[in-house]
């Protein structure tokens, strides 16, 4: 238990240093001189100078590393120039609105998906099986931002039944929050039916319903149970799916998250505020997928002493 | 060959996936309008059967152009990049695994954290971050696009030489003196042949996704090139009054995943003998 708790927290730590190095080179090493990309465009020599010496962009390479990292780690981001104040407030301001479309989404994924894919391996090749199967299939084909547009165009424009931008109370919330989960609810409806499937053909679930247990007993305490680790495994995967395809929909939705400040930063070349996003999602991801492993180790004692 | 047109979900993939390949490749021969040059006198007119003209089947867009011909050119365009992008990343990918898996110890272990660190990341956002830094070229697209996707073929094949290496027909053929090219060309390599191909074709789905996306957020290519992102993007202000502009590429777009999703389905359970019946 000790050993497999630490090998994880080292591998995310490493992991977490990887990801502060690939945004150094991609922010600071690609474009050859930062220092026009981190001010304002017209800012006056004086300006370059001055930001040429805080980040030591005369040092060498490891040295300008080493100042990127002391900063980051102590928060400090630089300065947005499209809010004009610090990258991270503005980043963090904007997080909440992220994790509540995030999180609801989450929610309509393992409701909706895990319900889709009991119902389709418990009436396996039924009427319900196949229109499972199609919705799913189309969850993972229609890209993202038309079905936004496509729920947009018919429940607001033309039935407007509920609001197609800006965040006002939860009404808001239905269009932003169907249009992320679709792709991951089809993921988990498919491999809730998959792994649901394999559990259900084994001697144990047989001996369940032989000593006369219940089908809905059978299926939810002793099948299901056995299936949350792949679950688990792939809801936490899809944190990523969600955070990247928060970028889309924020944009269609005009959502004020971190999605769409990413979009508007790249456009008015706000790179402190890129920076900041990059480094703020991957971690979050790290952080949900240690936290997911760990899990593991509640749910099945086999890992905890394997 | 029998057997793969006894799969359902093979034929049907493949079939859609080789009309729209099809359709785009022959796109100046199907279509007589230009797909860039605007036609102010014609702007937004609706498909035929919706009360349009007969020379514009799909309809005109905001500046007068034929829908179906943005439509096949576009596809020209983004077919091209997505599997310039997936040949790319599976070509890298296979690369680093079998480098990592024959190598082993610190390469081994540096790519795998490498690959750690590739993932997480949302893709979409390390694409945007590079093409703001690196501008917008198709070449650049291209590379965000392989960059993000070399890393399911890198552990699958590193995966598979771990396996493979310690089998007794490998054994055998290192005891009579193979060396490792050949084990790696003629004992390894074919093996990991089927899951290459099932990822590729899944892989493919989403670099049509991930280009269209970029292109909506006007990331991608840009305008006036006929591109189906950047043409939904463009129909998304026509929304209220001309809905076809935001419809017709997406279903496009919805064709191609489909097409590749159900193909790469199709050849895993094909491929994978655990799931042969």
């Amino acid at each position: 238990m000790r050993s497999y708790l630490v090998t994880r927290i080292w591998q995310s730590a490493v992991t977490l240093v990887g990801v502060s190095i690939l945004v150094f080179v991609i922010l600071r090493v690609v474009p050859g001189d930062p220092a026009k990309m981190l001010l304002p465009e017209g800012a006056p020599q004086s300006a370059v100078d001055e930001l040429n010496r805080h980040l030591g962009l005369r040092e060498p390479l490891w040295v300008q590393y080493g100042i990127f990292l002391r900063s980051v780690v102590r928060g400090d981001f630089g300065q947005s120039f499209q809010y004009r104040s610090p990258a991270l407030r503005v980043v963090v301001e904007r997080v909440p609105a992220t994790i509540q479309l995030a999180l609801t989404a989450m929610a309509l994924t393992v409701l909706v998906g895990v319900s889709i894919g009991i119902v389709a391996a418990v009436r396996q090749g039924s009427a319900y099986d196949y229109a499972g199967t199609v919705l799913a299939v189309l969850g993972q084909s229609l890209p993202n931002f038309w079905l936004g547009i496509m729920l947009m165009l018919l429940f607001g424009v033309t039935l407007r039944w509920l609001p197609t931008s800006g965040f006002h109370g939860w009404q808001s919330l239905v269009l932003p929050s169907v249009t992320l989960a679709a792709f991951p609810t089809a993921l988990v409806a498919r491999l809730t039916r998959s792994s649901l499937l394999e559990i259900l053909g084994q001697e144990y679930i047989r001996t369940g319903r032989a000593k006369g247990l219940g089908e809905p007993r059978v299926v939810l305490r002793h099948a299901l149970k056995n299936a949350t680790i792949p679950l688990l495994t792939v809801l936490g995967l899809q944190i990523g799916t969600l955070l990247g395809g928060a970028v889309i929909t924020e944009s269609i939705f005009a959502w004020p998250g971190m999605g769409k400040l990413v979009v508007d930063a790249i456009f008015f070349r706000d790179f402190p505020v890129v920076q900041t996003i990059l480094i703020l999602s991957a971690t979050i991801f790290v952080v949900i997928n240690l936290f997911v492993d760990l899990l593991y180790t509640v749910i099945d004692p086999r890992i905890r002493y394997g | 060959m029998s057997r793969l047109l006894r799969q359902p979900m093979i034929v049907a993939g493949g079939v859609l996936l080789v009309a729209v390949i099809v359709a785009s490749a022959a796109a100046p021969w199907l279509v007589a309008a230009d797909p860039i040059k605007p036609v102010f006198g014609q702007r937004l007119q609706p498909p035929r059967g919706l009360g349009g003209a007969a020379g514009h089947p799909l309809g005109t867009d905001n500046l007068g152009r034929d829908i179906l011909a943005r439509l096949l050119y576009g596809g020209r365009i983004s077919l091209v990049l997505a599997a310039s992008a997936v040949a790319l990343a599976a070509g890298a990918g296979v690369v680093i695994g079998l480098a990592a898996g024959l190598v082993g110890g610190r390469l081994d272990a540096l790519v795998m954290r490498l690959a750690d660190v590739q993932l997480a990341f949302p893709v979409i956002m390390l694409a945007i971050a590079i093409v703001a830094v690196v501008g917008t070229s198709p070449a650049a697209l291209v590379s965000v696009l392989a960059l993000s996707g070399w890393v399911l073929y890198a552990r699958t094949v590193r995966a598979a030489v771990l396996t493979i290496r310690r089998l007794d027909y490998v054994e055998a053929a290192r005891t009579l003196g193979a060396g490792d090219l050949r084990v790696v060309a003629v004992h390894i390599l074919p093996n990991t042949l089927a899951p290459i191909l099932v990822l590729g074709s899944s892989q493919f789905a989403t670099m049509v996704l991930l280009e269209s996306g970029l292109s909506f957020l006007g990331l991608g290519l840009q305008p006036p090139q006929p591109s189906w992102g950047l043409m939904l993007a463009e129909g998304r202000d026509y929304l209220s009054n001309a809905w076809w502009l935001a419809t017709v590429p997406g279903i496009a777009i919805s064709l191609v995943v489909l097409g590749a999703n159900l193909l790469g389905d199709g050849l895993r359970d094909l491929l994978d003998p655990r799931l042969r019946q």
